[in-house]
């Protein structure tokens, strides 16, 4: 059970609380009818998926019903920052 | 390779069973290789075996950083059913389920295939409507299937709950009779032992790390013991995908993610069929030995820690006591997690990429046991012929470009 800390209500909760929102920092094209299928494709379905620092969006759906970001090592599972959406992490990896 | 019979059994009694053949072989690498096989798992050692068997392909490796089998093969709750919705998909779980049927005869090797039949549950009208679909789609498809009442549900696993005043009662299931487990330490090893016959050379305790490629084509693989050439190279690495796609600079659309399973302690047979559930998110059967097989969900986010989340084990149990009230008094013994990499679309990709003589297969997601001897039947297929078999075609990575995906999430009754 990971206890995750929301930066909107400023305490650790349940991971039951939250929802995994994926792979965090990914901005949706600005002109998405000037991209190639491939450009698309990626944008729609391809992930970094690493095995390490992975960062990654969270709603915290029984608390504030707010999306932040976290900092997370995808193999310990230890959660290494949590950040509010539109600010940028502190700790970043090689996978990142 | 002897070949296993009641004989060899009684001949072998007679030394106290200490005169056994090696099941296989454990040889020093070759310099270099027609195809190397990344990942000694079912899949990959299946696509051994029919390289070997139906392309005549035998100068081929299956590279294991571990054990043979020791991944998800060991790991999964080896439920076997083909009642898939989209006609791509059910036409290979269909081939998959068709060389289930004749498999131990094929490898002289029990792999303890049981039709017992699967049971797919469906809790309100939604369920039933795209219960009814999907048999009706089975069907067409020549797969057997029907819809089934609870009361019928209750004659075929007497100890289910089938009361209108639980609290998700059972409006009825879709029930697949040539569905049902095989042992899958079994399939691993008979399938190795197959290919070992025929010249595969199982080399494990050896983890490639990288993949060497010259002019755009693959010439080989870099290992913990060296560099190993090969013309061809075949991934079949499950969980570690993505890992292995990005050393030769490959994506993939794959997140891998840890599902979990369990067993109780051994108890009396009581359920001769596995019943499976999406609503209430749980899978049952019972293992030959007397134990409870369960399946969980898998976790919601990303990770490759070889274990889950409590919460989803709370979640499962909770579901199979609502099914079965009297498995309420029954312990677990054990608890595990794979790591499983899943698609978008809930389908696998079986393909070729942008190197030359390098193809995957992955992104079996949640349910890839049951497809073992198909999967590496068309991926044998595919790598023997440097193009999609008929059956992979459709399972193109390309198909996340161009749109065509084959959305079987929650479709094919697929247990998430």
């Amino acid at each position: 059970m990971l206890l995750i800390y929301c930066p909107h209500c400023l305490e650790h909760r349940e991971e039951e609380e939250f929802s995994y929102g994926g792979e965090a920092h990914i901005a949706r094209p600005l002109a998405p009818e000037s991209l190639t299928d491939e450009e698309w494709g990626d944008y729609l379905f391809f992930r970094k998926n690493p095995r390490g620092i992975h960062h990654e969006m969270w709603y915290h759906g029984v608390g504030c019903r707010r999306y932040f970001n976290a900092t997370r090592n995808t193999l310990t599972y230890e959660i290494l920052e949590t950040y509010v959406v539109g600010t940028q992490p502190q700790i970043t990896g090689a996978d990142a | 390779m002897k070949r296993y019979s009641a004989f060899s059994l009684l001949k072998n009694a007679l030394s106290y069973h200490e005169n056994w053949q090696k099941v296989w072989r454990n040889p020093t690498p070759k310099k270099d290789y027609d195809v190397i096989i990344v990942g000694g798992g079912g899949h990959g050692l299946a696509t051994a075996y029919y390289l070997a068997k139906v392309h005549g392909i035998t100068n081929v490796a299956v590279v294991e950083k571990g054990y043979l089998g020791g991944g998800n093969t060991a790991r999964n709750t080896t439920i076997i059913r083909s009642n898939y919705l989209w006609d791509e998909a059910a036409q290979l779980y269909e081939l998959s389920l068709k060389l289930w049927e004749g498999l131990s005869q094929e490898l002289n090797y029990n792999v303890m295939f049981s039709q017992r039949g699967v049971l797919n549950l469906g809790h309100n009208l939604q369920d039933m409507r795209d219960i009814e679909r999907r048999v009706n789609a089975n069907r067409l498809n020549g797969i057997d299937g029907e819809v089934v009442t609870p009361e019928r549900i209750k004659e075929i696993a007497p100890l289910i709950n089938i009361s209108r005043n639980s609290r998700y009662p059972i409006l009825g299931a879709s029930w697949q009779p040539r569905g049902g487990t095989a042992r899958h330490d079994a399939v691993a090893w008979g399938y190795a032992r197959g290919a070992d016959a025929l010249g595969v050379d199982m080399i494990q305790q050896t983890e490639v790390t990288g993949i060497r490629r010259k002019d755009g084509a693959v010439v080989g693989v870099e290992t913990t013991n060296g560099f190993i050439g090969a013309r061809k190279v075949a991934c079949v690495t499950a969980g570690s995908s993505g890992l292995v796609a990005a050393m030769a600079g490959i994506r993939l659309p794959v997140e891998s993610r840890p599902l979990q399973a369990m067993v109780s302690e051994p108890v009396k047979p009581c359920l001769d069929t596995v019943v499976m559930s999406n609503a209430v998110h749980g899978y049952v059967s019972q293992s030959d030995k007397g134990d409870l097989v369960i399946g969980a969900g898998v976790d919601s986010y990303n990770g490759y820690g070889q274990r889950g989340s409590f919460n989803v084990i709370e979640h499962t149990v909770q579901a199979i006591c609502e099914l079965f009230p009297a498995f309420s008094r029954v312990q677990m013994n054990r608890q595990w997690g794979g790591i499983v990499d899943t698609c978008p679309d809930a389908c696998p990709i079986i393909s070729k990429t942008s190197v030359d003589g390098l193809y995957f297969n992955c992104g079996w997601g949640t349910g890839g046991f049951k497809a073992t001897p198909g999967s590496g039947f068309v991926f044998a297929d595919t790598v023997a012929n440097d193009r999609p078999h008929p059956l992979a075609a459709a399972f193109n990575i390309d198909r996340f470009n161009t749109g065509a995906l084959i959305d079987e999430h929650g479709a094919a009754g697929v247990a998430h």
